[in-house]
């Protein structure tokens, strides 16, 4: 089902003006944020469809650019995440992007990491309502909504790699809600990405960070960030 | 989600001997692993937004950033007020709450989405209004939350809810809907009359376009959201009366889906065609991006 339960329906708790949009876009920045980890210090943002043809009337500059800040969809920053961002020292281009798209709400972000110099290529689309999926990261085809805890496990696709990730989420009681292998080629890199339903703990991502073949985890957790946040400010 | 299609809903809630709100916690505290304690909670957070945004939009200056919309919520209140209205009573005061909570959205305040911001008026509007003149308490309008989630979930998982993929119709349509629904089961209806209300609801918005000059999320939108309260007491009261939708609501929820897909994307929030196209809506545009620079 691409609607999930009943507070993809109503909600989220948001700026407006426009839940796919704004909202929408928004949570696709903020995801971005936590693949790579870290506070971009350039940010190309590339829109297809209707983000390009009304992005600046929708905000969903502010927003995406929001949602890099780590900021959540309610938060009252939004609509002046562009000056807040500049101030921080991010580099930030707009245009339009050019070819095939896979949803009328597409945007392409290419983010460089202000620490490590870390390149992130995400590719996300708002499907309405606030709710959205990244469908691509670095050229490795995904589906991830945000709306659980996720683990993405970049690895060489080596014989068995699955199975031992799998072991590890029985062996801390895991439940695999939604999973997906993407690889470059055989024996080549590989992206897992597990969608959890209890939040992960640092425990289990140190064991699978620990595996052979394994090079790096991430999490993206957009509801239980926001949960945890509740009452008090996130920084940029 | 123990259910798919609006069918399926009335056939759980009468093996439950559940409402549709009641029913929708349930499943929702299935689904999430949470205590339904803890859903219920996080819901009436919500409603206190959406009372927020009615006060807001009734007292405060909502003239948006474009300076296009505002203000239309506070006009409809003191004519209603003032004057013998056509509809007057708990309807005008529906329109005009409704109008409120979207022109806060217009103005970049806070809202919930319902399902949508684009459609964020309806609910708040026919909820609040009808607490006031009924004397419901909170939780009682926080369990109607939980029907129209019920509802608009499944209209969202076999057609659409957003202006880009589905029009207009997906939006504000999915909205009046919702909310007719859940009017029907908070006025002592049955789940098969609530459903009955959505049907006849969907049926009165069907191919209805998503046009928003300039691209903003204010013509016509705010003024659909006051249309789209009236619309939903008027389906809800059919509904009580023992009107049914002939064509059963699942099959109108598909009819949405064939009709949005064959839309063309001129039609569906690019301001591509419809009123944004007209020559006064391409002049507010021009308008608009020289006043950026």
């Amino acid at each position: 089902m691409r609607f999930k339960d009943v507070f993809s329906i109503i909600g989220p708790a948001m700026v407006g003006p426009s839940s796919s949009h704004t909202a929408g876009a928004a949570r696709i920045g903020r995801a971005a944020r936590q693949v790579l980890g870290e506070l971009p210090r350039e940010a190309e943002i590339i829109f297809f469809g209707s983000f390009a043809a009304t992005y600046q009337g929708h905000g969903t500059d502010r927003a995406i650019i929001g949602g890099l800040l780590d900021f959540a969809t309610d938060d009252h920053r939004l609509p002046d995440s562009v000056e807040l961002a500049a101030e921080a020292g991010m580099d930030i281009s707009f245009r339009q992007g050019t070819g095939l798209f896979p949803h009328p709400n597409t945007v392409r972000l290419r983010l460089v990491g202000r620490d490590t110099g870390t390149e992130l290529t995400l590719t996300g689309i708002s499907i309405g309502g606030g709710n959205i999926e990244i469908v691509d990261i670095d050229g490795f085809g995904v589906k991830l909504t945000g709306m659980y805890p996720t683990v993405l496990i970049n690895h060489m696709d080596y014989l068995g790699v699955l199975a031992s990730v799998t072991d590890v989420m029985r062996r801390g009681q895991f439940n695999i809600g939604h999973m997906s292998l993407d690889r470059k080629n055989r024996s080549g890199a590989a992206l897992t990405v597990l969608e959890l339903d209890e939040p992960a703990t640092a425990g289990l991502l140190q064991e699978l960070q620990a595996l052979t073949a394994v090079k790096s985890v991430k999490v993206v957790d957009l509801n239980g960030v926001k949960q945890e946040q509740k009452g008090k400010e996130s920084t940029p | 989600m123990n259910f798919q299609t609006l069918s399926q809903l009335a056939v759980l809630c009468e093996e439950r001997g559940l409402g549709i709100g009641a029913l929708m916690l349930e499943e929702q505290s299935a689904e999430s692993g949470r205590p339904q304690e803890q859903e219920f909670a996080t819901m009436k957070e919500y409603y206190g937004v959406m009372k927020e945004a009615v006060h807001r939009g009734m007292t405060q200056d909502t003239t948006s950033r474009s300076g296009l919309t505002g203000l239309d919520a506070q006009r409809v209140g003191a004519y209603n007020a003032a004057s013998e209205p056509f509809l007057g009573g708990p309807a005008g005061q529906a329109m005009a709450y409704a109008l409120a909570v979207s022109e806060v959205n217009a103005s970049m305040g806070r809202i919930i989405a319902t399902p949508t911001a684009g459609s964020c008026g309806i609910i708040p509007g026919v909820f609040l209004s009808c607490q006031e003149r009924f004397g419901w308490d909170d939780d009682y309008m926080v369990s109607g939350l939980f029907a129209a989630g019920a509802i608009g979930y499944v209209i969202a998982n076999n057609s659409f809810v957003s202006g880009a993929e589905g029009g207009c119709q997906a939006e504000v349509g999915s909205a009046i809907g919702m909310a007719a629904g859940a009017l029907t089961e908070l006025r002592g209806g049955t789940p098969a009359q609530a459903i009955h209300a959505v049907g006849l609801a969907l049926k009165n918005t069907l191919g209805l376009i998503c046009d928003p000059v300039g691209g903003l999320v204010e013509i016509p939108c705010i003024v659909r959201n006051g249309f789209g309260a009236v619309t939903a007491l008027a389906a809800a009261d059919m509904a009580l009366a023992g009107v049914r939708s002939v064509i059963p609501s699942d099959e109108v929820i598909k009819v949405m889906l064939e009709v949005g897909s064959a839309m063309p994307e001129k039609h569906r929030e690019t301001a591509g065609g419809g009123l944004a196209q007209t020559p006064t809506g391409r002049q507010i545009m021009k308008d608009l991006r020289n006043k950026k620079g």
